[in-house]
């Protein structure tokens, strides 16, 4: 019983912060229509940055309560920044390009963000674990977890909540879905679309960075972060369908629970189940599990 | 200038680049066998990007090939380069047969996104195989040819050379062949709109098939070169960013010409010596803005430099713009 439970446990750990990169991702796919390949960089870049202000703040003596805040503040407010300017200045140039042209541009962002990290951080492993533990340790059911890991899941709560919110129940968030559903429509009906992308990218960018802030301090950070974070977040916004919150969600959960499930039964197995579940997703329900068939013109 | 003598005028020069083999320094011989194995995978993207799909997982392709050949080097002791070569090309062609119905119903986004989650599945899998030798890989000897053992470096540096070049050659010749023939055209037809295929009485589906499986036969092949080459496998030949290497090329050649994708793969393999050169560390950054600075300003790839000025007037027009209807937030 204490297995699964351990199981169950470890998976919400894992799709906490994985569900806030696939957010992002998911958000920028929505509204640009980009499946944007540089998204694991930011994630990188976030855990980099959160690592360097937790250092920062831990070499001045200063508490690591005032570090965790620092940390998620300067580094929510560097990548909307980024996000701002690689959309205006680069992104927009492309518009109006195949789909996967724009896959291969932020190919090209995601080869260069990979060196730029390199070029600032060096390439050995950076390690902020001071705000690990800031939760302390906490007893659940016969099983011990770092306070921090289990705080890990309200905060993703409630940064889908927030999203979720923001999305439904906001005039903001009822231009951008409307600019998810038809983006010439609304752009003929007086909304200004480019401060949409803008906006929407420089949001998915925050995710990204938020999620590499969040786990920054559980991890190592080292070069080699972005290539696997991003692979695993396709297969997340693969299996709950692109563009979809729920599906965000869901499928986050679903490679959480089978990261937790093959580390504890076969750990020979972990990347391939993810893949085995995101191919057979594809197989039987391409268009993701949440995700509504789409009409197409001839 | 007829068929044959085009075909035999292609084939001349393939013999020149062999023999020109023989006068080029030893360091640019390695690197020409690099571009030209690179070249003969993503001739292969090429090939399949003329129905309009992106394949970003032909790494799967490429280690089956590659790990295929090792295989029986070890296994049965097959070291024949030519053999290793033809090895290479079936395995990459029988998992292509088997994957190629399957994926061919997709397009767009999701095609590429299948692919690339078929070879992390085999990448997964390698990486714990440690039979295979795990993420370390295992190292394979050098191949002979007809027999005959190369003992001077030199020689056998050449002779891989030599192979690599011819085997590209003879694939670029097929594709030249296969891109003028009726499925070739056709290829072309169900990238411009694959409904409309369908509604003139022809599988759009068998024809994607087709061209990936002929994609997959030349990752295999290349998979093969490449072991040669390196002498040593490991997982990282399924890795995606492998698969996006070859991608890069496929896309600075352009679907134009097919001498531009080994113009292409050349070029690729000088900018990414000379950075290592010159800044090492920074080879991605200067990978990253040569493929911004590509889709920029040649977006129909580098074969635009000398067949666009006589292609313009045939050029397809541009597609019609396909709104989706009730994507979900």
């Amino acid at each position: 019983m204490n297995f699964f439970l351990t199981i169950i446990l470890d998976g919400l750990i894992e799709a906490s912060w994985l569900f806030i990169v696939a957010l992002g991702l998911t958000l920028v796919f929505g509204v640009l229509k980009i499946l944007n390949i540089a998204h694991g960089s930011f994630y990188a870049l976030g855990a980099y940055l959160a690592a360097t202000a937790v250092t920062f703040v831990a070499a001045r003596g200063l508490p690591p309560a005032l570090g965790f805040v620092v940390m998620l503040v300067s580094v929510a407010i560097i990548a909307a920044l980024i996000g701002l300017v690689l959309e205006r200045g680069l992104l927009k140039m492309f518009y109006g390009r195949d789909e996967v042209v724009l896959l291969l541009v932020t190919y090209a962002v995601f080869l260069m963000l990979e060196d730029i990290t390199k070029l600032i951080w060096g390439v050995n492993p950076i390690y902020a674990n001071q705000p690990y533990e800031l939760f302390g340790n906490v007893e659940f059911a016969g099983l011990f977890y770092v306070g921090y890991d289990l705080a890990l899941i309200p905060m993703s709560i409630a940064i889908g909540l927030a999203v979720w919110f923001g999305l439904n129940r906001t005039v903001t968030g009822k231009i951008v879905s409307a600019v998810i559903h038809n983006a010439e429509m609304s752009a003929s009906m007086g909304v200004r679309i480019n401060r949409v992308y803008a906006i929407a990218f420089a949001v998915g960018v925050l995710l990204a960075a938020l999620a590499g802030a969040l786990t920054a301090p559980k991890i190592s950070v080292q070069p080699g972060l972005s290539s696997e974070v991003i692979i695993l977040s396709f297969a997340i916004v693969v299996i709950g369908g692109l563009g979809s919150v729920e599906g965000a969600a869901v499928g986050a959960i679903l490679v959480g629970m089978a990261r937790a499930a093959s580390v504890h039964l076969l750990p020979q197995a972990e990347l391939f189940m993810i893949y085995l579940i995101m191919a057979a997703v594809l197989m039987f329900k391409p268009e993701g599990l949440f995700r509504r068939e789409t009409a197409r013109r001839i | 200038m007829t068929r044959s003598t085009y075909l035999f005028s292609l084939v001349c020069l393939i013999i020149a680049a062999v023999l020109f083999g023989r006068v080029i320094p030893a360091w640019t011989l390695s690197l020409a066998t690099v571009a030209a194995s690179n070249a003969l995978i993503a001739l292969g993207i090429v090939v399949l990007s003329r129905t309009g799909n992106v394949s970003f997982g032909q790494g799967l392709f490429f280690a089956a090939g590659g790990y295929g050949v090792a295989l029986l080097a070890h296994s049965w002791g097959i070291t024949d380069a030519v053999l290793q070569v033809v090895i290479g090309a079936v395995c990459g062609g029988v998992l292509g047969l088997i994957i190629g119905p399957l994926i061919a119903r997709y397009t767009g986004i999701f095609f590429g996104m299948l692919t690339l989650a078929l070879s992390m599945v085999l990448y997964g899998a390698l990486v714990k195989t440690t039979v295979l030798g795990g993420s370390d890989g295992f190292n394979v000897g050098r191949p002979t040819l007809f027999g005959t053992a190369f003992t001077d470096p030199r020689d056998a540096d050449f002779m891989l050379y030599a192979v690599s070049v011819v085997a590209t050659g003879l694939a670029g010749i097929a594709a030249t062949v296969f891109f003028r023939s009726q499925l070739g055209l056709m290829s072309l037809a169900v990238r411009e709109n694959n409904l409309r295929v369908e509604y003139l009485g022809t599988s759009a589906n068998r024809i994607v098939t087709i061209n990936f499986v002929i994609a997959a036969i030349f990752a295999g092949a290349s998979g093969a070169l490449s072991l040669m080459a390196q002498r040593h496998i490991d997982p990282q030949f399924a890795y995606w960013t492998t698969s996006g290497e070859f991608v890069f090329i496929a896309i600075l050649a352009g679907s134009q010409s097919v001498a531009a994708v080994f113009v292409a793969s050349l070029a690729l393999e000088l900018v990414r010596s000379f950075s290592n050169l010159y800044l090492p560390n920074t080879w991605q950054l200067v990978l990253g803005l040569f493929l911004l600075a590509v889709i920029l300003f040649l977006p129909r790839g580098i074969g635009s430099l000398w067949t666009s000025a006589k292609r313009k007037p045939n050029e397809p027009p541009p597609s019609p713009v396909i709104v989706e209807k009730g994507s979900a937030t």
